[in-house]
């Protein structure tokens, strides 16, 4: 079936859906998503959104700023980070007004709370910066954001997967999309495509990730010839539940928790001095590893306390002179930190049969969130090349996207402030260009290279199995391109990366029906993994430094002189092809990045 | 450990009616229900269909009945429910394939109640401000993440689906409480109509089923007085 459309968006999480308000205000809009928007992995963000409101104390945007270049590694676009930090305060105000419940403060203002590398950069100290609802600050975002399409009757196709992107001529001109209901394929006209498709967190074996965070946004757009940007750069956030990567907020540290090793000692003291347990994620996971590398894991098996008893909170909190906004020594008890964090109280409840408020959760570094994607320049337009050439009628927002503000390792509540102003920027850039622009040609065989891929995936029957690839990648991407890194363990991974390619091309699914094929969409989902994983080993091979997320044991130092460039990182028949391009500085100097 | 499943399985390609079909998969206490299903279809039948994301219990996908209650199946473990486990769809939604159900006619009743903020005086350059104690009134249901697990295991909804049904009047609760809104009366107007919230007859299935511990009934008490008195506080 053929459908025409303005401005088609891909995704329905927090991006998406930003998008989708802004876009639809003047441009004929559809939303296609794999998931009910409601779905979608925005709504597992807990801890809060980063915006310099001050609402408890000294705040300002241009501190936000320079903490985002720093904890990017000052390889984040300078000008592009201004922009976010800036837009965060009105865009925040913007969610409150379309009713999303924030917590409170007793002025009855957004409640803002401390998060891992957000500081007061004249006393280098936490501040309180993650405006929040308790633990559930990406549900609330999901939430309203849906609401508000809902109120201004915005077009949704929901549960139509999209499987490719068509470009004609240089210009973006449409998308094919599977309707999963019927299996029936349908090719959506366009004159602006915006991608919002969120990450690729099922590469690594353990992940906060959702099963559907599956990196299609990024696969789809490289086999297409558009170039993945900074794809080494992959987060892996210090606080997930041991074996299973559930997601603690950092918000948690926040409160005061602290990470403690087999030794009983708060460890984070010897990494970094000065903030401690919130200094940067790629910080703190390095610091974990290190220690149960030595031995110090719990009973010296692979994962740490977090600890946010009250007991313990209260005597580092007393240690560390913290204090409330009033000056008061900062003193919590059980049902304050239950009223703070109760979906991380549920989870342990839950998972681990552990309560927080009196047992101490088990916690290892768990893959998280991509910095790199598809690159964009500030606006959301996709840009092709070394030169930032745009891309007519192609945006993309959110996780997907590569603009970049995150750099090399990406401060927590800024993937929440990320999805709000470029999902913004994007959708409003997308319906300017479709306004004056006319819709391109359709290729001839539109559908064709799509029906191509899926057909193979079909036929008869096979012993090699989806899940036993998977399985292998996410275990050899978890062990060699993971928190720490070296030349020998990310060539082997690469090359079985690379096996596992060729494996793949023999599986045949077993599902040969129409209707809800999961079967067959999971089988394309571990294509799309398998592409992301060999652009990411590739891409990390070659960077012979350490910055961010990247760590390498061969080459523990940062290097500007040679490094302080993006890659860009395209997808040919005969391998990937490396290129670079520079790095946007403005006001601030790299310098040594301390916490 | 090993955990007998019967499963609920039905393909509208293929089957004149539903059918169940045994499985055994090797378990630890500590598997989810979504882990054993994950089992089934990636080692011994991908033709296995249901719906998943997040798996831990935030995005809503896999609401089904397990055991005869409604559950998140990322949110039981062996540990809760045994090594006999029968996994069938929510009931009251149409079928579509094994536990897939046609969930259009839920989201079609939360969009009646007006899910959204209304509110037409300009807003502030700064926030709204609203008390601590305001933003507590309405907490719990925020927390709904639409699964359906409720209005799926309601006796009355199962009678006619055109009850609207608990989600959608939790969902209606989240805005007739807060301060900022001002949309209460038509929301109001709306649920005492013949299909809204006189069909509740408190049975407590909806607060046993929610896997957000939100307390449905209670909510949905507090709006029968709302509609009652005529005043919301």
């Amino acid at each position: 079936m053929r459908h025409q459309y303005e401005v088609v968006i891909v995704g329905a999480g927090g991006a998406g859906l930003m998008a989708a308000l802004y876009a639809s205000k003047t441009a004929k809009t559809a939303v296609l998503s794999k998931l009910y928007p409601v779905r979608s992995h925005t709504g597992t963000a807990q801890g809060g959104v980063g915006a310099a409101l001050g609402n408890l104390e000294e705040d300002k945007p241009e501190w936000h700023t320079f903490d985002t270049v720093k904890g990017s590694d000052y390889l984040g676009d300078q000008d592009s980070i201004e922009f976010m930090c800036q837009e965060a305060v009105p865009t925040v105000y913007e969610l409150e007004h379309m009713g999303l419940p924030f917590d409170r403060t007793p002025e009855g203002r957004i409640a803002q709370r401390p998060f891992g590398g957000h500081t007061n950069n004249v006393s280098g100290k936490p501040v309180r910066r993650a405006c929040y609802a308790a633990d559930r600050t990406g549900h609330m975002i999901l939430q309203t954001l849906y609401q508000q399409c809902i109120k201004n009757k915005v077009k949704f196709f929901d549960e139509f997967q999209v499987l490719d992107v068509l470009i004609e001529n240089g210009v973006a001109a449409g998308v094919v999309a599977a309707e999963l209901l019927t299996g029936e394929i349908h090719v959506f006209h366009a004159k602006s495509i915006i991608f919002a498709t969120g990450g690729w967190g099922r590469v690594w074996e353990i992940t906060s990730n959702a099963h559907s965070y599956t990196g299609d946004g990024v696969a789809i757009t490289m086999r297409r010839g558009i170039p993945a940007q900074d794809m080494e750069f992959f987060q892996f956030h210090p606080t997930g539940i041991y074996k299973m990567g559930i997601l603690i907020t950092e918000g948690v540290r926040g409160e005061g928790g602290v990470l403690i090793n087999d030794e009983g000692e708060r460890f984070m003291d010897r990494y970094a001095p000065t903030v401690k347990d919130l200094a940067s994620r790629d910080v703190v996971s390095r610091a974990m590893y290190l220690e149960m590398r030595d031995g110090r894991g719990i009973n010296g098996r692979r994962f740490l306390y977090l600890d946010v008893r009250p007991d313990t909170v209260n005597k580092f909190a007393a240690l560390d002179g913290k204090t409330r906004p009033d000056g008061r020594p900062y003193q919590v008890t059980g049902d304050e930190i239950l009223s703070k964090l109760p979906d991380i109280i549920d989870f342990c409840r839950t998972y681990l049969a552990v309560d927080p408020i009196t047992q101490p959760m088990p916690v290892q570094p768990t893959a998280h969130y991509g910095m790199g994607g598809i690159p964009t320049n500030m606006f959301g337009e996709v840009v092709k090349d070394e030169k930032n050439t745009v891309l007519p009628g192609l945006y993309a927002a959110g996780e997907v996207a590569c603009v970049s503000v995150h750099g090399a390792n990406r401060l927590g509540t800024n993937s929440l402030l990320d999805i709000i102003v470029f999902g913004k920027q994007a959708g409003i850039k997308a319906a300017e260009y479709a306004s004056g622009a006319s819709f391109p040609s359709l290729p001839k065989d539109a559908d064709g290279f799509l029906l191509q891929q899926l057909e193979s995936l079909r036929g008869e029957k096979s012993t090699v199995k989806v899940s036993d690839i998977r399985r292998e990648m996410q275990e050899v991407m978890m062990a060699d391109v993971g928190v720490f890194r070296t030349e020998e363990g990310m060539a082997k991974a690469l090359q079985k990366v690379r096996e596992l390619k060729e494996q793949f091309k023999e599986v045949r699914v077993e599902d040969q029906g129409k209707v809800f094929n999961t079967d067959l969409y999971e089988a394309w989902e571990l294509g799309c993994l398998l592409d992301v994983a060999e652009v990411t080993a590739v891409s990390a091979l070659e960077r012979k430094e350490s910055r961010g997320a990247h760590a390498r044991e061969d080459y523990p130092k940062r290097l500007d002189d040679e490094w302080l460039k993006h890659t860009l990182a395209t997808l040919k028949p005969e391998g990937v092809d490396l290129k670079y391009k520079p790095v946007t500085l403005t006001r601030f100097e790299p310098k040594e990045r301390v916490y | 450990m090993e955990v007998k499943l019967r499963i609920f399985r039905y393909n509208p390609e293929v089957d004149k009616k539903p059918h169940y079909e045994n499985y055994t998969v090797e378990a630890e206490l500590t598997d989810q229900v979504l882990d054993l299903l994950n089992k089934v279809k990636w080692d011994q039948d991908g033709t296995l269909s249901y719906r998943r994301s997040c798996a831990h219990g935030i995005c809503g996908s896999d609401a089904m009945r397990i055991n005869g209650v409604n559950r998140l199946a990322c949110k039981v473990l062996v540990r809760d429910v045994g090594t006999n486990i029968t996994v069938e769809p929510i009931l009251g939604l149409p079928v579509i394939k094994d536990l897939i159900v046609d969930m259009e006619p839920f989201f079609e009743h939360y969009r009646s109640i007006q899910p959204y903020l209304i509110n037409d005086e300009p807003p502030p350059v700064r926030e709204r401000l609203q008390s601590q104690e305001q933003r507590v009134r309405f907490d719990d249901t925020t927390k709904c993440i639409l699964c359906a697990a409720c209005t799926t295991s309601c006796p009355s909804f199962w009678a006619s689906g055109e009850y609207v049904g608990p989600a959608a009047i939790v969902q209606a609760h989240r805005f007739i409480f807060d301060s900022r809104d001002h949309g209460a009366a038509e929301r109001l107007k709306i649920l005492n109509d013949r299909m809204g919230i006189w069909r509740c007859h408190d049975i407590y299935n909806c607060t046993d089923a929610c896997p957000r511990e939100i307390e449905v009934t209670k909510a949905l008490g507090e709006v029968k007085v709302a509609i009652a008195t005529g005043k919301v506080d």
